[in-house]
């Protein structure tokens, strides 16, 4: 398959290791893969914070950008779900070609096995965009069959132990322009979520998202807390580390 | 209440200044919506429950002029009084009227969100009319002389000592009692005495089916019933969105109701009126208030759906951590949010923004309102209005601007690369004030794709 990478703009500036490691997952499994140059942003600080209209030239862009390839992969739920809900609200065919890095390699590329070896004990974090928009798992509020796709990939790495928390998918309170906006709720509700996996010895969180693992290894990092984020893409890739 | 753009914020900062108290809420919110998990995975049919509830509001909605004048020809045929109410003050009025014509000055009144909007309380008082709260979260909160910080458990924003204090101080109770048994059965001897010596009776309606003309009301206590039982003159009031259309569609909304709200399989008392009994007045007062205006909003107009359990409350992480009282509008929580802004835009300017979109609340809604997309919505519309602060827009114009110029982007990073460390020593802006932002990367990932090309 002729894959373009999507590489999220503070992705691209604070963790271009974890764009990395999604292009190592993606070459790995005999894709072609191809990160166009001229990417920025996807727009969605701008909707969110309620300046959608200005946010719209991030959406032709991309799509300019990323037309020409049979599937599109991104290593973060949120603006992957942003760009799938705009590029559908303009009838945009590509929309049904945008996929979320565990989405992908999940249900397109069907992975049954990794090469990766991990012998840490991990905490999951379900980020929200990609639990509830993307439906990358069951949602605690929804009463269907229990399932998680990044959970049964993690499975895949030797080693790796999933440590259960007390709440399973709460948000961690990163918002994008919320962190700064509503800053205290913002950081009671991630510290919140830091004492659920330290409580339950968990020595990294991993999420599908890595703006959450901003946010959480932030006030981890502040807090002088032993945790260590680490996007799902590095320890898929098996060069976590 | 703070009529500015950031009240929420400010007043959640404040309410986080106690943090085992704040703890203490989020835990408490947290319980109930663990049971209203535990309770809803008992039905099997739970999700078809909420589509079925979601459709037949939908269907309501769209033909609702048509089932108001169905459930108030069938009202008044047996033997009901029906008012309309254009908005709050007429309501007061027609409610004020009918008091005065029986020369009632004692009403009890069961929990109604509708007269909190109305603000019937103060209305009734300057008018000599002494009401009684008869719901006891409600009472709890009118003897603070406080006001409800969530829609379904008024009180929840209080301890058990706390209650224990207020009732020494109001009701003489020994002082240190808090076991909420005894303190419960003193407030409710109290209210015994005042069912009695009351010249009218209000209630709230959850429920009022177009095919019967009959209303439902859902309380744990049995005070609505004690009330409207004892008293000359049962007063009902609705909001205009309370229709359903036929009987048999209450075994859906009875069903998803209490599990949602309280994790309970049904309400203690889910009492049907019908007509009233001999030598009894019955009225029911249908409130607009707004509505209409929302009616007519495409985008916003399921919000209208809302059964008012509150389970958006108790699932927002947001809510649970700035409390009640945070929001600028008598309803808190994501729906509240959704809802003040039809009332007035400037002054709730900041609701809309405070939620992370999480989506929780859209997906534990027993009616399927898409919450966290209308909040979404609310801020364009917020926005575009210019109800936000001028250092906003013109931050996002300039994001926007560096968004649309790869080659700017690229150079802006590699400046905020550098300034990186800095800001982490510094604590300046408003991300390092409470986390540190991550050691920069030598090269960005586009810098490294580049070399790597060549």
């Amino acid at each position: 398959m002729f894959i373009g990478l999507f590489v999220p703009c503070y992705i691209d500036q604070l963790y271009p290791r974890v764009a990395r490691a999604s292009w190592e997952l993606l070459t790995g499994l005999g894709h072609t893969v191809e990160s166009p140059e001229g990417q920025t942003c996807c727009g969605q600080p701008l909707a969110n914070s309620g300046h959608a209209a200005q946010g719209e030239p991030c959406v032709t862009g991309f799509s300019r950008l990323f037309g020409r390839y049979d599937a599109v992969v991104g290593p973060s739920g949120s603006c992957v779900l942003h760009l799938k809900e705009h590029l559908e609200q303009r009838g945009d065919p590509l929309s049904h070609r945008i996929h979320e890095l565990c989405e992908f390699l999940h249900d397109i590329a069907r992975v049954e096995r990794l090469e990766a070896t991990f012998p840490h004990r991990v905490g999951l974090h379900q980020s929200c965009h990609g639990l509830r928009g993307l439906g990358l798992g069951r949602p605690s509020e929804c009463q269907i069959p229990a399932f998680s796709k990044p959970a049964r990939l993690l499975g895949m790495v030797r080693g790796l132990e999933l440590v259960p928390l007390d709440r399973a998918d709460e948000c961690c309170g990163f918002g994008g322009t919320f962190s700064v906006q509503e800053g205290d709720v913002s950081a009671a509700m991630g510290n919140d979520r830091l004492a659920d996996h330290e409580r339950h010895g968990a020595e990294f969180i991993t999420s599908a998202d890595m703006s959450c693992l901003m946010h959480l290894g932030g006030l981890a990092s502040r807090a002088g807390s032993t945790v260590k984020v680490l996007h799902i893409a590095e320890i898929l890739a098996g060069n976590a580390l | 209440m703070l009529p500015t753009t950031d009240s929420h914020p400010r007043a959640a900062h404040d309410f986080l200044q106690d943090p085992e108290r704040s703890a203490w809420h989020d835990e408490t919110l947290w319980m109930v919506r663990t049971k209203r998990d535990r309770m809803a995975s008992r039905v099997p049919e739970w999700e078809l429950l909420r589509e079925t509830a979601s459709q037949i509001k939908e269907h309501t909605l769209s033909q609702l002029s048509g089932y108001l004048e169905e459930f108030a020809d069938r009202a008044e045929a047996n033997g009901i009084t029906v008012h309309w109410a254009r908005d709050g003050e007429e309501h007061n009025r027609i409610v004020l009227g009918i008091l005065q014509r029986h020369g009632a000055k004692r009403l009890v009144k069961s929990k109604s969100m509708l007269t909190e909007e109305c603000h019937l309380n103060p209305c009734l008082a300057e008018h000599g009319i002494e009401v009684i709260d008869t719901d006891l979260g409600e009472r709890i909160v009118q003897l603070e002389k406080g006001a409800p910080s969530h829609i379904v458990m008024p009180a929840i924003h209080l301890k058990r000592s706390e209650v224990g204090e207020l009732f020494h101080r109001t009701m003489g109770t020994p002082e240190g009692l808090d076991d909420a048994q005894a303190l419960t059965e003193v407030a409710r001897q109290d209210l015994r005495k005042r069912y009695f010596a009351a010249d009218a009776a209000l209630t709230g309606i959850n429920f009022a089916v177009a095919e019967t003309g009959g209303f439902v009301v859902c309380t744990n206590e049995g005070n609505a019933d004690m009330g409207a039982h004892l008293a000359p003159v049962h007063i009902a009031c609705m909001g205009l969105e309370k229709i359903i259309p036929r009987q048999e569609h209450l075994g859906v909304f009875l069903r998803l109701l209490a599990r949602s709200a309280t994790g309970q399989p049904i309400t203690s008392f889910s009492s049907h009126f019908l007509k009233p009994r001999r030598g009894q007045e019955m009225h029911v007062v249908i409130v607009d208030n707004g509505r209409s205006r929302q009616l007519a909003r495409p985008d916003f107009r399921k919000s209208l759906a809302c059964i008012r359990c509150a389970a958006c409350f108790n699932t927002c992480p947001v809510y649970r951590r700035s409390g009640g009282f945070s929001y600028s509008y008598f309803i808190a929580g994501p729906i509240g949010s959704i809802l003040a802004p039809n009332i007035d835009r400037k002054q709730h300017a900041s609701l809309p923004f405070a939620s992370t979109l999480c989506g929780s609340c859209s997906a534990v809604c027993p009616v399927k309102i898409d919450i966290h997309t209308q909040l979404l919505k609310w801020r364009q519309e917020i926005v575009a209005e210019g109800h936000t602060g001028w250092m906003k827009r013109l931050a996002m114009r300039a994001a926007a601007f560096v968004f649309r110029h790869p080659r700017v982007f690229r150079m802006a990073g590699w400046w905020a690369r550098k300034f990186l460390p800095l800001a982490n020593r510094i604590h300046l802006d408003p991300w390092t004030k409470t986390r540190d932002l991550p050691p920069p990367p030598k090269e960005s990932f586009q810098e490294w794709y580049r070399r790597r090309g060549k």
